[in-house]
């Protein structure tokens, strides 16, 4: 069964309840609403209706969406780092990785989706730099340019390449996309819902004080619930599989989640940029999702499509 | 010499599609832009707005955060001899931009702040770059001060700094393929009037610098 209208009708419930909360019960109280909550749930109606809308509209638009996620977040990965005036003109060329990185994912050449950024742009760039013919500094930014590649272009392209997979259920590849990203989404909500409220134990005070092993267990347990509901609906993992994603997919994702916030402590910034009232940045709002994509992927590639391939 | 002829944009209507049509998404989709205090830009004339420059675009980016009604009001001054130069740019300067030319070669005998007096007489919103030129990007130059001699003529008219920052990296002097970066813009509130002419520009620069520290910052070398 296609579940896909079944999943976004319960997406549906969840923002109705959420507004409910944060915009219908201050008012039924007579209280001043709480700005920074109410702005988060308007924001998650904006993105929740922008992606469902570029997902059933077409599998092209779908895949530019992604695409134009990659750019937004490579973009303001690169406002952000330290970088050489010299190596400006390079930026195209990193640029130039979006569009040709989504055509192999567009024509579905897997080979090239999977080795063009770790390793032919991992080579050509350091050349181009090289090129400008200016050392200092040269080993950052072709560490720097790559590893920002590499998340916000290779890893986030992943979301994408679920599409072009043959499809194994009736969802098809829009599941498979919908399924990895509201595991994610939903496990960072569960995880900070239920650090506000229980949490105490701290994980990494140094990098990200807001996280605790309370709120991390709370997203868990919550994940792995809807993953086992939603995986039937969505896509064509076992019981196993989805239990096993479950748990394997919020631990990935508090992975990227801190990862990137070493990243924003290094850089000196809170957020990524302003772009999403009360989210931050397209980086603040995707930097779980980098870390989950590629693992999701090569999991259901393995264990559901490498049976298939034989 | 003759004085450069004030020839108010024909189209108001072709340039407000322009800057919502064209300039706006342009910039939000190739660069992206965060901006704070836009609700102060003035809606009406008259007013004085003066940014920092760092480059060609500087311009465009401005004029596409007003609003569409007030956008037919605003008139950036401009350099007369750079922007006469040719015939498409000078119907550019004059349709699209809505460009205020200013004689600066020194030592006319004309008053060349004559026409930015006329146009806040007829209610209109005059954005200035003090510095004068682009200069070193996103480095900060002197301000000129044709704003102080200005601003003494009008006193009664607000001068409203904006700071700008992105476009010195983004689209640097002497450079012609933009790059795509976040852009940044802070609008303050009206700079208080001062007696002393040197006073009052240092205390738009201070302001000015001021707004350019809430900004996120480039860490570029």
């Amino acid at each position: 069964m296609n579940g896909v209208p079944l999943v976004l009708g319960g997406v549906l419930t969840l923002l109705v309840i959420a507004t409910l909360i944060s915009e219908g019960l201050p008012r039924w109280k007579g209280t001043a609403p709480k700005t920074e909550l109410a702005q988060r749930v308007r924001a998650w109606w904006v993105m929740a209706g922008l992606f469902v809308l570029a997902l059933l509209l077409d599998r092209r638009v779908s895949i530019a969406f992604v695409m134009l996620l990659s750019y937004l977040a490579l973009k303001e990965y690169l406002s952000l780092i330290p970088q050489r005036r010299a190596d400006r003109r390079v930026l195209l060329w990193v640029y130039l990785t979006i569009p040709l990185q989504y055509l192999w994912v567009y024509t579905g050449r897997y080979g090239m989706f999977i080795i063009f950024v770790p390793v032919y742009v991992f080579l050509f760039l350091p050349f181009r730099l090289m090129l400008t013919g200016v050392t200092p500094h040269f080993l950052r930014a072709s560490a720097t340019l790559h590893w920002g590649l590499m998340l916000t272009v290779f890893a986030l392209g992943h979301l994408a390449y679920l599409l072009v997979l043959p499809p194994l259920h009736p969802a098809g590849g829009v599941g498979l996309l919908l399924y990895v990203v509201i595991v994610t989404q939903l496990n960072d909500v569960a995880q900070y819902v239920t650090g506000k409220a229980f949490g105490r134990r701290r994980i990494v005070p140094q990098v990200s004080p807001g996280k605790t092993w309370e709120g991390f267990l709370g997203g868990l347990g919550v994940t792995l619930a809807v993953s086992l509901l939603i995986a039937p609906l969505l896509t064509p993992l076992h019981l196993w599989e989805a239990a096993t994603l479950g748990l394997l997919l919020p631990a990935v994702g508090f992975v990227g989640d801190v990862t990137l916030s070493a990243v924003k402590r290094d850089l000196g910034v809170k957020d990524a940029s302003s772009l999403i009232p009360g989210h931050g940045g397209i980086l603040d709002r995707v930097d779980s999702l980098t870390f989950t994509a590629p693992v999701f992927f090569h999991f259901i590639y393995y264990f559901v499509y490498g049976p298939v391939r034989g | 010499m003759t004085a450069p002829a004030d020839v108010r944009p024909r189209w108001p209507a072709l340039r407000a599609a322009f800057f919502l049509g064209v300039v706006r998404p342009a910039l939000l989709l190739g660069f992206g832009l965060g901006v704070r205090g836009r609700e102060r830009l003035p809606v009406r004339g008259p007013a004085i707005v003066v940014a920092n420059h760092n480059s060609h675009l500087d311009t465009l980016l401005l004029l596409s955060l007003f609003a569409p009604r007030a956008l037919a009001w605003v008139r950036p001054a401009a350099a007369a001899d750079y922007f006469s130069r040719t015939p498409l740019l000078a119907w550019v300067s004059r349709e699209l931009i809505g460009a205020l030319l200013i004689d600066r070669q020194p030592g006319g005998r004309r008053d060349p702040l004559a026409p930015l007096s006329a146009s806040l007489e007829r209610q209109e919103i005059i954005l200035l770059f003090p510095e004068g030129t682009r200069g070193q990007p996103e480095v900060r130059e002197a301000f000129k001060a044709g704003l102080a001699h200005l601003a003494r003529r009008h006193p009664d008219v607000p001068v409203i700094p904006v700071a700008l920052r992105g476009l010195g990296y983004a689209l640097p002097k002497g450079e012609w393929l933009p790059v795509p970066l976040n852009l940044y813009v802070a609008v303050g509130t009206p700079v208080p009037r001062q007696a002393d002419k040197a006073a009052f520009l240092a205390a738009v620069e201070a302001a000015l610098d001021s707004l350019e520290a809430e900004l996120p910052t480039y860490r570029w070398d």
